[in-house]
């Protein structure tokens, strides 16, 4: 019978919509470093092995800063992440401040479609804990390419997109908005839950 | 001492048929002056079509017109023995292309390593097999012996007193001697090597030159004389000839596969690693065209290397149609395989991070991944690098700095900013001509973003943006 499965197995896999937050244990991700953002998100952290989309009004509102806790956590840890095609130059001097070891941390240059190829590759690789990329013109289809990438390669995939895609569909399993007045963002989309409805603040300076 | 044999019988086809992209379509091998070209090897499918070695070139046009012919290349052969010289090195340190058509390698001391003799015989014959080349294997005590019994056997291992009986069977004409001497033993009524070892020593001696004599103790192993070892050359320098010109890159694939396998093989032969290597494709009037395939730590993976290799192919513009390509490494370091960690986290078909670098290398470009480093400079755009730090962390700086810092500053539009923090001065390099002077304030745009700018000192605007705080 193995057509058939489990309830069981189909509530631990997140299969079925109970109506309600369950509080079934789910696979702890990677803490945000928000405790108001873990607390919102059924992993308690970063939906491990899939692709979050932060979504931003505009260049620098905050959008790495949610990241650094948990990038510093991955670096201490001895894993690597990869910044494919950055849109400026990451400044070592506040990337070392915000506690990231610098040795663990990646650029690859690359443009266009090659910058898409180079996300893909490094989060199907494995040999990634964490890709940053920015897919300013991509589709639908090209996300789930990367979505699956990602969870092939066991990574965590941050993908930073304007705020105008936010009514497009997106096969990410996390979506966040950021918003500048006042500082806070907003859980559009976790799979596995509800989004909560309210925004959570961000620290206002928080660098 | 034991010493197998790999005779490779039909080795100036195979290495042809090797590189072959349709291994089975009728092929024949021809050479000779140009007045009297005749067969030199033909493969399955043309025998069953009726063609033969020694055939002349007239006759087997007479007989088909759909098999292929190729000139023999002497010369390819003899790069084919070299490799399966090195692929044999691997076995054992004591291998001998002394003898014709064959390799015979000291295999006594291999088997502690590589186990039982059949095991042992089924590796060799599994790779062989994957290389492109038909094999017979035979073990003896005397390599001469092992030689002479792959004549007529395949897969025969013999003990001293089984080696006497077994090349005692074997006939005159395929025990390695000269032909008129073989056909003088016939003639004499001495059919088989048997009644050649009961005559008497100083008869042999008296009626025949030197060499038959030193050939027969030889096969019973009374010669002692040592066998030139094969010594691996310090380069891999491999060349494929097409017989017309190759228009698609598609096309070079197949061979630059067979290239670069045979250069993981030479590589595993002797444990070390390519740093980087150089293919050339030839033309018929253009110079040559050369791709660098340069890696950051030493490789030997041939699936690796042909990766790369096509990665870089794909990228480069070949001038004209190409007639031959050849693979030359020289930078030839030793290997150290990656350590891993026994109890690591990662997932199974994880590739590693060398592979994955140099994958991306090989698309995007040879300085397409990079590192971030601090580097100890005041000045905002010199305090960083795209080189790997040092294991020694530069100390902490106590200032804010943003997380973006722009290639070039771009000035400021729009209203004017709320100011958060505020002036800090960097004046620096006067030393060395860069010398900056200015004020850097955070501010908040209108539209949220913090943003780090700087403006001439004492001055509070035009600003000019530097970075953003992300």
């Amino acid at each position: 019978m193995s057509a058939a499965l489990s309830l069981d197995q189909m509530l631990a896999e997140r299969r079925v919509w109970r109506g309600q937050p369950t509080h079934a244990p789910a696979p702890r991700g990677l803490s945000t470093g928000l405790a108001a953002l873990d607390a919102a998100l059924p992993h308690s952290g970063w939906p491990p092995a899939a692709l979050t989309e932060v979504l931003i009004p505009a260049d620098g509102v905050g959008e790495l800063s949610i990241l650094w806790p948990s990038l510093a956590q991955i670096t201490r840890d001895g894993g690597r992440v990869v910044v494919v095609a950055p849109p400026y130059i990451p400044y070592a001097p506040s990337w070392h401040l915000a506690g990231i070891t610098l040795p663990g941390l990646h650029v690859v240059r690359a443009q266009g479609r090659d910058a898409l190829w180079a996300a893909e590759q490094c989060l199907r690789s494995g040999a990634c804990a964490a890709v940053l990329c920015w897919p300013a013109h991509a589709d639908d289809r090209a996300l789930r390419r990367l979505q699956v990438a990602a969870e092939t390669g066991q990574a965590l995939g941050f993908a930073f997109r304007s705020i105008k895609t936010l009514s497009n569909p997106s096969p990410a399993a996390l979506r966040i908005a950021i918003e500048t007045r006042p500082r806070q963002l907003r859980v559009v989309k976790c799979r596995g839950a509800m989004p909560p409805k309210h925004a959570i603040a961000l620290s206002s300076f928080s660098y | 001492m034991r010493w197998a044999c790999l005779l490779f019988p039909e080795l100036a086809l195979d290495a042809v048929l090797r590189r072959h992209p349709s291994p089975d379509a009728p092929l024949a091998l021809v050479t000779g002056p140009a007045h009297r070209r005749v067969l030199y090897a033909v493969n399955t499918s043309a025998a069953a079509l009726g063609l033969r070695s020694g055939m002349s070139v007239t006759a087997a046009q007479a007989v088909t017109t759909t098999c292929m012919l190729t000139e023999y290349d002497e010369e390819a052969t003899a790069r084919c023995r070299r490799l399966l010289a090195a692929w044999a090195y691997r076995f054992s340190s004591l291998v001998s292309t002394d003898l014709a058509d064959a390799i015979v390698l000291e295999v006594a001391q291999s088997l502690m390593l590589f186990g039982p003799w059949p095991r042992f015989e089924a590796k060799l014959r599994e790779e062989l097999t994957d290389l492109g080349f038909r094999h017979r294997i035979v073990v003896a005590p005397n390599a001469h012996a092992a030689r002479t019994l792959a004549n007529l056997h395949d897969g025969l291992g013999v003990d001293d007193h089984a080696m006497e009986r077994a090349l005692g069977q074997v006939h005159v004409e395929s025990s390695g001697l000269d032909v008129d001497v073989a056909t003088t033993f016939a003639r004499m009524g001495l059919r088989r090597l048997r009644q050649v070892f009961a005559l008497p020593r100083d008869t042999i001696a008296r009626r025949f030159p030197r060499t038959v004599l030193a050939h027969l103790d030889a096969l019973r192993g009374a010669d002692n004389t040592p066998l030139t070892c094969y010594q691996p050359p310090d380069w891999f320098d491999e060349k494929i000839d097409f017989d017309h010109e190759v228009e698609l890159s598609t096309a070079l694939l197949f061979p630059l596969r067979r290239l670069t396998s045979d250069l993981g093989v030479y590589l595993s032969g002797r444990d070390g690693g390519v740093e980087r290597f150089v293919l050339r494709f030839e033309h018929e009037f253009v110079p040559a065209t050369q791709i660098v395939v340069g890696l950051l730590a030493p490789e030997r993976n041939p699936n690796t290397l042909f990766d790369l290799a096509r990665g870089r192919l794909e990228q480069a513009p070949i001038a004209a149609p190409v007639r031959g390509m050849r693979l030359i490494a020289r930078e030839l370091p030793a290997f150290v395989p990656a350590s891993r960690d026994l109890f690591d986290m990662r997932a199974q078909q994880a590739m590693p991070w060398e592979q994955l670098r140099e994958r991306l290398r090989a698309r995007l470009g040879d300085d397409a991944v990079h590192g971030v480093s601090m580097q100890l400079d005041h000045r905002p755009e010199l305090a960083w690098s795209d080189t790997a730090p040092e294991k020694t962390t530069a100390a902490a700086l106590a200032d804010l700095r943003p997380a973006w810092l722009l290639e070039r500053a771009i000035p400021w539009r729009g209203p004017a900013p709320l100011i958060l923090a505020g002036p800090e001065r960097i004046e620096s390099g006067w030393w060395d001509s860069g010398d900056v002077r200015r004020d850097y304030y955070i501010v908040e745009s209108a539209a949220g973003q913090r943003v780090w700018v700087y403006s001439p000192p004492n001055e509070v605007g035009p600003f000019m943006i530097h970075g953003w705080f992300a």
